[in-house]
């Protein structure tokens, strides 16, 4: 059976492959002369779940490791106890083809297959460092048994540094914190923190655990004393009552992915974390940017009326979040004016990061970045990579160097 | 202008596609319905191969007289094609994009000549 391209790209399903599909973006990076700067990508994914029985094999647990194998075997996803997923159309019925025949392309053996499919994706977009996470654990924090997140947040690190980090350095992740437990999250932060390929750490939002809890700020301070970021990556629940009264996707993504961000950034900030952890470097990961305007206007509209609620903060709410980071995909561009006042709004010049969420079904190409009629020539380069570099202490890819001199 | 040849009429069955370049520009041929419409290969939104992705017909919501929801069904008439990148799902007939019918993919005319399809490409 052939994939529905062109002839000159003609392939057959078996034979799907992701440089051919993003011929089309390629084509852009040359167009736009990517070679001549670093461009950094903040979000991207993989399929950890492809690599499931490598990573039980760095589960500690013996009991835990033995229920998701058993599992594993009885359920049709293939995930079993790990999964707690749920209902979710991320492939629009099989109108983003991506999703259904990942699992056939073909990758030599020389290297890990995860890297090999990174740097299809990569070298085709123009991406020379990407920040790479995981994609059905973002809902881990959901599952009903918080050791489970523990054991397999950490066997998923082990699994990641040693089977990918170490061995492509244009790959580097966030590593996952198993928030559930602020004590295992903080032995994660100790473990791992000065481990090749690993630039800061990781919450998924989609959980119950208010990031403002007393059992969490020896970990901010620990992040802090070694400068490394802490990004909260969004993520949906339909089982969540609020988010269950929608009964379409495209609701649930549209405002699931910014509903948690919203609560966790409202409580960072109205609990005074910026104040007690003033050099902590805080990004938001993947929910867009309409809704920072939101924010910034909503909460300094009321810190005015009620600024004895929020007694530790020295300046605004927006002054806080335009302290922050944030990263740019899924990029909301119908509204060019919109988009423009904010960017102005949350200082895009030195706090927006690019990213691409490749290979999800809303990722984002540089062009949208590159593109823009309101950005000069440096502010296009800082935000697709300069921001990036500085916030996690990255070197110049070596061949971007070549090309500077 | 020149013309690029497409296919015979009799290896290109309806509900068939093929692409076809002219130069830089690639450019997608449907047969669809016994007309052939041709448009460019260029997703209107961030560049995709929009004539490469899966042929689905349109999704219409099923309303009662009341104007109570019954459900959904596909659409007889009118088929789209999705762009693969991201979904944008374009009308066969018009090139239309179906969330928003002001945007429309750069179309182009195709002849017949005898058993033979040719693209006209400007």
């Amino acid at each position: 059976m052939d994939l529905p391209l062109s002839d000159f790209r003609k392939m057959e399903v078996a034979e799907f492959d992701t440089s051919k599909l993003l011929a089309n973006a390629a084509k852009q990076a040359k167009q736009r002369g990517y070679h001549r700067f670093p461009i950094v990508d903040v979000d991207s994914h993989h399929y950890e779940t492809e690599a499931i029985d490598e990573i039980l094999e760095y589960m500690d647990d013996p009991v835990i490791q033995q229920l998701a194998r058993s599992a594993r075997q009885a359920t049709a996803k293939g995930n079993g106890a790990l999964s707690v997923g749920g209902v979710g159309y991320q492939d629009m019925g099989g109108r983003v083809m991506r999703y259904s025949v990942r699992g056939m392309e073909k990758t030599p053996k020389d290297r890990h297959r995860d890297i090999h499919l990174a740097m299809r994706w990569m070298d085709a977009i123009g991406i020379d460092i990407a920040i790479m996470f995981p994609t059905p654990m973002l809902q881990l924090g959901l599952h009903p048994q918080v050791e489970v997140e523990v054991a397999l947040a950490r066997a998923y690190n082990r699994w990641l540094c040693e089977r990918v980090l170490a061995h492509e350095p244009r790959i580097r992740s966030m590593l996952y914190l198993p928030f559930n437990d602020a004590e295992a999250s903080y032995k994660m932060v100790q473990e791992f923190g000065g481990t090749k390929g690993v630039v800061g750490f990781m919450v998924t939002s989609a959980r119950y655990r208010p990031v403002h809890h007393n059992s969490y700020m020896k970990t901010y301070a620990l992040l802090e004393e070694m400068n490394l970021p802490l990004a909260f990556h969004a993520g949906y629940n339909w089982n969540d009552q609020t988010v269950g009264m929608m009964n379409k996707f495209i609701s649930v993504h549209a405002l699931g992915f910014v509903f948690y961000n919203m609560v966790h950034l409202a409580n960072w900030i109205t609990n005074g974390l910026p104040e007690r952890f003033p050099k902590l470097k805080v990004l938001w990961v993947e929910s867009g940017l309409a809704w920072v305007p939101f924010m910034m206007q909503r909460f300094d509209n009321e810190y005015m009326m009620r600024t004895s609620e929020a007694p530790a903060l020295k300046k605004l709410p927006s002054d806080y979040m335009r302290d922050m980071f944030f990263s740019t995909q899924p990029m909301e561009i119908t509204d060019m004016g919109m988009l423009e006042q904010t960017f102005r709004m949350l200082k895009a010049d030195t706090q927006l990061l690019y990213s691409s969420d490749y290979p999800h079904w809303d990722f984002d190409l540089p062009s949208t970045i590159y593109d823009l009629p309101f950005l000069d020539e440096t502010a296009k380069r800082n935000i697709l990579g300069g921001n990036a570099m500085r916030l996690f202490n990255l070197d110049m890819p070596a061949h971007k160097m070549a090309a500077a001199e | 202008m020149p013309e690029i040849h497409v296919a015979k009429i009799a290896q290109f069955p309806d509900g068939d596609r093929r692409i076809v370049s002219s130069g830089e520009t690639e450019i997608g041929v449907f047969h669809w319905g016994g007309q052939f419409y041709a448009y460019e290969n260029l997703c209107l939104h961030q560049g995709g191969p929009a004539c490469e992705g899966v042929m689905m017909h349109k999704v219409e919501d099923v309303l009662a007289p009341d104007r109570t929801f019954q459900g959904q069904r596909f659409s007889k008439d009118e088929m789209h094609f999705v762009c693969p990148w991201h979904g944008y799902e374009y009308d066969v007939k018009t090139g239309e994009c179906a969330g928003d019918r002001k945007l429309k993919l750069r179309s182009f005319e195709v002849v017949r000549r005898g058993e033979d399809i040719y693209v006209v490409a400007d």
